[in-house]
């Protein structure tokens, strides 16, 4: 089984150095690009690789990137951005890119920049990640050393300088719009699309804002080609994917596995539940995604199946709940979360989580009154799409929506019997 | 007003940035790191070298989880409070931390030094629980463990 992504990164995740990741073949996809293609036909075989972003939203690579004007009067400077704000609950995969191979990352900023002609990249890091600031900064150095960034990369004619910004914490850098504030040195409310970042972004100009894992896939696909690409993976998503598992599993963890492996296997992967609890559910891509339960262990796990299964692929980290713990804190913890993250820009978001968090915290404590499940549900309609500024409300009520429709019956526990049963 | 060392690194940051107002999170940073939080005077301090009006600043200082507008303790705990590490235990292990500190979520020991802060997701799920302090993360907690932490720091 391919492992393209992670075949570098040693069981210590100590990073891989320029001379370590040369040797690996490293660089070549800038050689490549910079000699042999132009613009367009990188953002071509991205297009024709089938790469969907695996920040969670799932929005196809190269389309994405064909929105980015381009030509001798094209708006200056372009800009790329990776988004390395990993602060989805439960996710924890482009962590292990960033520290264990951050040249993987810095040549992918390259190539993806070129194919753009962006002129300044930046790495949006969260704060909290200090270990894949320090390879970061040694990487981006060497690699500057080494002729791949500044004026006249390898002689093409191509400048590109990039830069590491390391953020304060707040979950809604991690939104494309928010994280464009926030690197404006403002507050991370979202901005209003149209028009899009592609167009109008950083400081007004065009930028495109990826994923990191999204990101690390562009030199694979530019050396080995899009049908190269489209074969790793079982399904017609392209690629592999890097899942990964936390919650009470035997053996929590990352694996790099082929686009479309199923919710089970991913489980396997994990060990199983640990010795005398049972799989009840799983949030399959992070705290902002609906519920998969038993029912859905055959799912395969790509961006279209688990949509088709009413949940999202989201970030592919999936976070398992036990019999032995209780559905509605679980979701109260979750709301929790929302509830303080909220940016408080919009006033369905701003009011309605915390509302959502306190009728919660309510049930679970025993104090929950008739009528109470049913004003949750109205809540997972009025803070969902189309009401709110941004994806953040509508991601919150994910799991709640889903909780209600698979442990309905626990929820009912609660408010019946005034306690929670698993106390 | 900024010392020299504080001006000297803030600079630097500024020519990362396009617009001076850019560099106002990395400077905020840089003035925490030397003064321990953001006060009123800091911000007065940092915004003319911005080119914002104090005000501005407060309206990015307040937003952020890590910018402090309150004093904090030598050491500041940040305790993941998100999901995988609610699943793994995280209930048990603020109640060790509280009563072992003696302090509640958001408080400073009464010797200065620690400071309890509940945290979001830290990004180390397979490792849950996990805390950081300062910029060090302490994984697979347990209260034995957190006791042992926090022996060898209060012996520094």
């Amino acid at each position: 089984m391919e492992k393209p992504l992670t075949k570098n990164i040693k069981s210590d995740r100590q990073p891989l150095s320029l001379e370590e990741y040369e040797s690996t073949g490293g660089y070549q996809a800038i050689v490549k690009a910079l000699k042999e293609l132009s613009p367009s036909e990188i953002t071509d075989l991205v297009k024709k690789s089938n790469l969907k972003g695996r920040g969670g939203a799932g929005f196809p690579t190269g389309l994405k990137w064909s929105f980015v004007p381009m030509g001798e009067d094209a708006p200056r400077p372009k800009y790329i951005i990776a988004n390395a704000d990993e602060m989805e609950p439960g996710t924890f995969k482009d962590r292990l890119l960033l520290e264990g191979d951050p040249h993987l990352l810095v040549e992918a900023m390259i190539v993806s920049g070129y194919a753009i002609r962006a002129d300044l990249g930046y790495i949006f890091l969260r704060w909290a990640y200090k270990d894949a600031e320090k390879c970061l900064r040694k990487a981006i150095q060497e690699a500057y050393q080494a002729g791949y960034l500044g004026k006249n990369i390898l002689g093409s004619g191509y400048s590109f300088d990039l830069k590491l910004h390391t953020s304060a914490g707040r979950y809604m850098c991690g939104e494309e719009t928010g994280l464009l504030n926030s690197l404006e040195g403002k507050r991370a409310n979202p901005r209003s699309k149209p028009p899009y970042p592609q167009t109008s972004g950083l400081w007004g100009k065009p930028t495109i804002v990826n994923n990191v894992e999204t990101l690390c896939n562009i030199p694979l696909i530019v050396n080995n080609g899009p049908e190269w690409f489209k074969g790793l993976s079982l399904t017609d998503d392209g690629g592999t994917k890097i899942y990964g598992a936390s919650g009470k599993v035997k053996r929590p963890g990352l694996w790099e596995l082929p686009m479309g492996t199923t919710l089970g296997e991913i489980l396997e992967h994990a060990g199983g539940m640990q010795e005398g609890l049972k799989f009840r559910g799983a949030l399959p891509g992070g705290a902002s995604t609906d519920f998969l339960v038993q029912d859905h262990l055959d799912v395969k796990m790509d961006f279209t199946h688990v949509q088709e299964s009413g949940s999202r692929l989201g970030t592919g980290t999936i976070i398992v709940l036990d019999d032995k713990t209780c559905p509605v804190a679980m979701v109260q913890n979750l709301e929790h979360f929302f509830a303080q993250e909220s940016c408080g820009w919009c006033t369905p978001c701003r009011e309605g989580l915390p509302w959502t968090a306190k009728l919660l915290e309510a049930i679970e404590n025993g104090q929950g009154q008739p009528g109470d499940l049913e004003l949750l549900a109205a809540h997972t309609n009025l803070l969902g799409p189309g009401h709110t500024f941004c994806a953040l409300a509508p991601g919150a009520m994910e799991p709640l929506q889903s909780a209600l429709k698979y442990f309905g019956d626990d929820f009912q526990r609660h408010i019946d019997e005034k306690r929670c049963p698993w106390r | 007003m900024l010392t020299d060392q504080e001006r000297k690194e803030i600079e630097a940051e500024l020519k990362e940035y396009e617009y001076k107002r850019g560099a106002c999170i990395e400077a905020l940073k840089i003035l925490q790191q030397h003064r321990g939080w953001i006060s009123d005077e800091s911000l007065k301090d940092l915004a003319p070298i911005l080119e914002m009006t104090p005000d501005e600043l407060d309206n990015v200082a307040t937003f952020y989880n890590l910018i402090f507008r309150k004093p904090v303790g030598k050491h500041v705990i940040l305790v993941c409070d998100s999901v995988s590490c609610w699943l793994m235990g995280y209930e048990s292990i603020r109640e060790h931390l509280t009563s072992r500190l003696d302090i509640q979520l958001g408080e400073t020991t009464a010797d200065g030094e620690f400071t309890l802060l509940p945290m979001v997701c830290l990004g180390d799920c397979d490792h849950a629980p996990v805390m950081m302090i300062d910029e060090t993360y302490y994984r697979d907690l347990n209260p034995d463990k957190i006791d042992q932490i926090l022996d060898t720091i209060d012996r520094d």
